[in-house]
């Protein structure tokens, strides 16, 4: 079976009166089918950007797709996404494809009921009639686990609370069966215990409907209970990809091993100084020309100031963008 | 009881009025804070967490005296702040400081880095001229900044060294206590690090207090000595660092610690998660009885009728739940593993 989602070499510039924002430099990943996968970066690694330009929803100027392919593959066959023209990616919007942004206080329209902007994509995507869709957007409601669903459905976003407006977003999301949901930040606004809701609905949903989703989000500790994989990014580039259970266990690039080591643990007692990548991420004014992370990095040497590294095998399934972990040599 | 703590807080609360009705001719009371006891030795950290809205800042500022206490009282090395008139407050403030959650808002764009730092000494008149010079380079070298930045501006520098500067700002007056109000929830991960070890150490060498307010349980936990849960303005559970994260009491110290993901898959596939139902009520409009029990999971008749008493149900672990002793009778903590 071919991956649903293949990006490959994804270059996206922000064009700016004072400058060029390099925010993604040559990002490639693979989406298996029912696989989730959770890319991880801190502010500004270009995790959100990559995203939003595979779903061509950056405004251009001042942002530009410079370069690279995301071939999507459904039942009707395989589609360069950057390449589509703009209805036929407005009906993969919210179709195929849904997602979920962090902030759903400004995500949803304020002016519009919960209902209205259900059926509107049940109605544009799937061809309902007001009647049917109405009564799919209540059953989608009870799904997401709204109380009142029929009470909810003619409810502004003003009159819930977080928690409620982010199940509403899933319920967009979901509404017309995607094959694939991109998740951008989804509980980063919410509090830990509506957290663990959310995540506790959306593994349900995923379980139910079989959807394949990338997650992304800047928690490594949430990423642990959810990935499939997870793709570390730095800089506007893959620093790390690895099956979750090895990136936790046998992190290869040393900013990896900088995050997880910075992260304090509920399930330890013992009393340690955390590890503290020193310095700050680089200008992304300045374009690449070696490793990013060279400035930050323990274990840099010569090369690391010469060329950029690519990512490459460190092991099975398990790739590294580093000169260090190849070894000198390689 | 050990010796004299440096701060005393007693049924602290706070609360706060909104006009509401026809022309704002009736009040809705907002229950911020409502009666909260604590205590903070010298040189120790007291970690305070709960979920917005639940009162942690609002305390955090009412010990401090940046909101005026509705009631109750908080002493400060022996000194009733809340009795104080406001000349004594202002020459005693030397002694308590603090850190505020946004680098970006709480530092002046207008003046340079050496100004913010020195604005503290300058107002309570304690140096000028070249000692205060040499103290700004000393405090800039004490937080890990380069003394030559002190003439930049708050924008030149990125979020972590923002901070850096708040500390060194709070840190000018040799204060014996500083409330750090959220102070690493605006900064990425590898730079949280940077601010946590750097408030670590700067408590190894000056011996000073804090209060440390933050919604990130695992933080809280690596920082503190004793922590303090917080829910819907009360204090719901107090106990040392290891003991409230390994043996909870309260319910909802339960299902907080159970929501919070660690950082190993093989351990969270395994975890057993008390998934709370509903969302905190308003502090405008508490439930009655243990403000908790709509959403417990063990609540009983009595948890509607009547408010729990604060109490210390084991040495040095206080909680306020009328179910306690059965839960410590169940061990319910046992059979559902945390982690």
């Amino acid at each position: 079976m071919p991956p649903i989602l293949e990006v490959k070499n994804l270059v996206t510039k922000f064009h700016a009166i004072d400058g060029v924002v390099n925010a993604v430099n040559g990002v490639s990943f693979t989406l298996e089918e029912g696989e989730t996968l959770a890319i991880v970066g801190e502010s500004g690694s270009g995790k959100s950007v990559s995203m939003m330009s595979i779903l061509g929803l950056l405004p251009s100027p001042p942002a530009k797709v410079e370069s690279g392919q995301a071939i999507f593959h459904s039942e009707k066959g395989a589609v360069d996404l950057l390449k589509l023209p703009y209805e036929e990616m407005s009906n993969m919007r919210g179709g195929r494809i849904g997602f979920i942004f962090q902030d759903p206080g400004t995500s949803l329209n304020p002016i519009l009921t919960v209902g209205e902007q259900i059926t509107e994509s049940l109605t544009r995507h799937l061809g309902l009639d007001s009647q049917q869709a109405r009564r799919r957007a209540v059953d989608l409601l009870a799904v997401v686990g709204i109380p009142d669903p029929e009470l909810r459905f003619s409810a502004y976003p003003f009159q819930l609370s977080g928690g409620m407006r982010q199940r509403v977003m899933i319920a967009i999301a979901v509404a017309c069966s995607p094959s694939m949901v991109i998740a951008d930040e989804p509980t980063t606004a919410l509090d830990v215990t509506i957290q663990a809701q959310i995540v506790s609905l959306f593994k349900d949903l995923r379980k139910k409907m079989g959807v394949s989703t990338i997650w992304i989000t800047h928690d490594l500790g949430l990423v642990a209970g959810l990935a499939d994989r997870v793709l570390v990014m730095y800089a506007g580039k893959v620093m790390e990809s690895a099956p979750v259970d090895d990136l936790y266990e046998n992190p290869q690039h040393p900013y990896t091993v900088g995050l997880l080591g910075a992260l304090p643990r509920l399930d330890t007692d013992e009393e340690r100084r955390l590890v503290s990548i020193e310095g700050a991420p680089p200008d992304s004014t300045i374009p690449i020309q070696h490793c990013p992370f060279a400035w930050r990095c323990t274990r840099v040497f010569e090369r690391c100031w010469q060329e950029v590294p690519a990512l490459l095998d460190v092991e099975k399934n398990h790739q590294a963008s580093c000169f260090a972990v190849r070894g000198r040599g390689g | 009881m050990e010796s004299t703590p440096l701060i005393r807080v007693q049924d602290l609360t706070k609360h706060f009025y909104i006009p509401s009705g026809f022309f704002g001719r009736s009040n809705i009371v907002v229950k911020a804070v409502d009666g909260v006891s604590f205590n903070i030795q010298a040189g120790e950290t007291l970690g305070m967490v709960g979920e917005s809205g639940c009162g942690k800042s609002t305390t955090g500022r009412a010990v401090l005296q940046l909101h005026k206490p509705t009631s109750g009282k908080v002493f400060f090395d022996g000194r009733e702040l809340t009795a104080l008139r406001h000349e004594e407050l202002r020459l005693l403030r030397t002694r308590f400081q603090m850190v505020f959650q946004d680098p970006y808002a709480s530092l002046n764009p207008r003046h340079s880095v050496g100004a913010i730092i020195a604005e503290p000494l300058v107002i309570h008149g304690i140096m000028s001229g070249n000692e205060l010079q040499d103290r700004v380079t000393e405090l800039l070298e004490l937080v890990g900044l380069n003394p030559a930045y002190r003439n930049r501006f708050p924008h030149e520098f990125s979020g972590g060294q923002r901070q850096r500067i708040m500390i060194a700002r709070a840190l000018s007056v040799k204060p014996d206590f500083i409330v750090c109000d959220e102070p690493i929830s605006a900064l990425d991960v590898s730079i949280q690090a940077q601010v946590v070890n750097l408030l670590q150490e700067l408590q190894e060498k000056l011996g000073v207090a804090y209060l440390f307010i933050a919604h990130d349980l695992s933080m809280v936990k690596h920082i503190s000595h004793r922590v303090a849960v917080m829910y819907l303005g009360k204090v719901v559970e107090l106990a040392g660092r290891n003991e409230i994260f390994d043996n909870p009491i309260h319910p909802y110290t339960q299902s907080l610690t159970s929501a919070v993901p660690i950082p190993n898959p093989k351990l969270e596939r395994r975890r057993q998660r008390i998934i709370l139902k509903g969302e905190p009520p308003s502090p405008a409009n508490p439930p009655s009885g243990c403000v908790f029990h709509p959403r417990c999971p063990i609540a009983e008749k009595i948890c509607k009728m009547e408010a729990p008493e604060f109490s210390e149900i084991q040495p040095g672990h206080f909680t306020a739940c009328h179910l306690a002793h059965t839960q410590i009778e169940n061990k319910i903590v046992k059979d559902a593993p945390i982690y």
